[in-house]
């Protein structure tokens, strides 16, 4: 099995220090909506002014580079006991070229590892095994700030008045989208799952984040929702990091997956604008990034 | 826009209203959950005894926070191997979380500026009004920007709460942020968040 550590490296660097295109070019966007002299305006003006700088220096758009947490597409014939191995070797090489801040702490002693490992979830690597001879690896780097805004919704909500229907759904996650405020570095993105179990439904959540912020949904009725989600969102007034305005969120994407008959979860996760994520594709000796 | 001079002044942060934009020039020092819980437990409540080097580490910070600024950051740094230290990124991290901290930390050292992201609550807000001081906020995110206004590391203290946690004496010229909580008890974060709690109201009684 071929060596891709240095591949895994780049894929790293790339997510931390280079903003995907179609995010910055909604934040281009936002900022035409936003009032000219405006403190949300400016806001969005020094951040995309990071972002450049980021991509030019080669330096993290965020000092909390997060979570790694990899989504893996293998092809047999692939170890993912050697791609984990390489997956870490990378990490703590990418720690080391302060493309990532240590960020794995000892929950119990409280002591940082120092060099991003820790255990069998830091980083956190999802393996699936896929037909075809293409390895795929997806990575989202998610910070703290946001990870501590998302929050999880039991169906009925008698507060919200949130029934077991997507009008329910609507309900939760607009209260989601106030309670976390400016604290989640907004304008944010919101992953949503629908259902599941709880664990699995926050995990939905995340993977949901992967898709493109201007693709539609192929399930028509969520597709509608996502855009009322987001417009309704945004007249709630809170604006890029909390200094009111027209800009609270810049997407949301929605999945569902079956329930018990006794449970109905509603996961949000919101991501922060600095909304890293790219893949690496090898197809033989091809490599390519995204 | 207002430059800011390290240390501040009783009639300067008087001065200062909600909405200001200011420019930060001289030294601070970063700090942010552990170091938080660090004062307090050792120092304030006294609910812990001091140990190690903390008298001596208390001994250094206090001059730096009288009438000084705490930065809430984790940074990531270069030169950890050499200790030539080098902010390479260094946004602010979410303040909210100190607010257990924050108005018994300003009062006990007498910190003038907190400079975070997110805002913070009401203890904070009438800390700001005592002291004085003010809550000025940092473009969250904006890391290798705000990096570049790092002038010089002069130091560090308690590394071993790790490097985000750490407490770390920067340089700064030209630091960007903006006044959201002031000394006469204006909040922009109240008012926003007054703002959208009506909307939601609205919004969840519609259909």
């Amino acid at each position: 099995m071929q060596d891709i550590t240095e591949n895994i490296l780049e894929l790293v660097r790339l997510t931390s220090t280079d903003l995907p295109p179609d995010v910055e070019a909604s934040i281009h966007r936002a900022i035409e909506e936003e009032e000219p002299g405006s403190a949300a305006r400016g806001a969005l003006e020094t951040i995309i002014k990071n972002v450049e700088l980021s991509r030019k220096n080669s330096t993290p758009i965020c000092q909390d580079t997060g979570t790694p947490i990899f989504y893996v597409y293998y092809p047999s014939g692939w170890s993912t006991r050697v791609l984990r191995q390489q997956i870490e070797a990378a990490i703590v090489q990418a720690t080391k070229k302060a493309y990532l801040r240590p960020n794995s702490v000892d929950s119990l002693t409280g002591k940082n590892s120092g060099n991003n490992l820790g255990g069998k979830h830091f980083p956190s690597i999802h393996f699936e095994e896929v037909e075809g001879d293409t390895l795929t690896i997806e990575l989202l780097l998610k910070g703290g700030g946001c990870e501590n805004v998302g929050a999880q919704y039991s169906l009925p909500n008698d507060a919200l008045n949130a029934g077991r229907d997507l009008a329910g759904v609507r309900k939760v996650v607009l209260d989601a989208v106030y309670q976390a405020q400016g604290q989640g570095c907004a304008p944010g993105i919101l992953g949503i799952a629908i259902g599941g179990d709880r664990g699995s439904s926050y995990y939905a959540s995340k993977e949901t984040l992967y898709r493109k912020l201007d693709d539609t949904n192929p399930d028509p009725q969520l597709d509608t929702l996502e855009k009322t989600l987001v417009s309704e969102g945004n007249l709630l007034g809170i604006g890029p990091m909390g200094f009111g305005g027209k800009t609270t969120l810049l997407g949301a994407k929605i999945t569902h997956q079956n329930r018990l008959p006794a449970s109905f979860f509603v996961s949000v996760s919101y991501m922060c604008w600095a909304y890293r994520r790219r893949r690496m594709t090898i197809t033989n000796d091809l490599v390519k990034y995204e | 826009m207002q430059t800011l001079n390290m240390p501040l002044d009783e009639e300067t942060i008087r001065s200062l209203k909600v909405g200001d934009p200011v420019l930060l020039k001289g030294v601070m020092i970063t700090g942010r959950d552990a170091a938080h819980k660090w004062m307090v437990d050792t120092f304030i409540k006294k609910s812990r005894q001091p140990q190690g080097d903390d008298l001596d580490v208390y001994a250094a910070i206090k001059p730096l926070l009288a009438g000084g600024v705490i930065y809430h950051c984790g940074p990531v740094v270069g030169g950890l191997d050499t200790k030539q230290y080098k902010f390479v990124a260094a946004g602010p991290t979410t303040s909210i979380r100190e607010e257990p901290y924050q108005g018994m930390v300003m009062k006990h050292f007498n910190v003038m500026g907190v400079i975070g992201k997110g805002g913070m609550g009401a203890k904070t807000l009438a800390a700001c009004g005592e002291v004085p001081g003010v809550y000025l906020h940092a473009i969250g995110g904006a890391a290798s920007l705000i990096a570049q206004t790092v002038t010089h590391v002069l130091g560090v203290y308690k590394l071993d709460f790790g490097v985000p946690e750490a407490m770390w004496v920067i340089e700064v010229n030209d630091f960007p942020a903006v006044v959201t909580m002031d000394s006469h008890n204006g909040s922009l974060h109240a008012s926003v968040e007054a703002h959208s709690k009506a909307v939601l109201q609205e919004l969840l009684a519609k259909a």
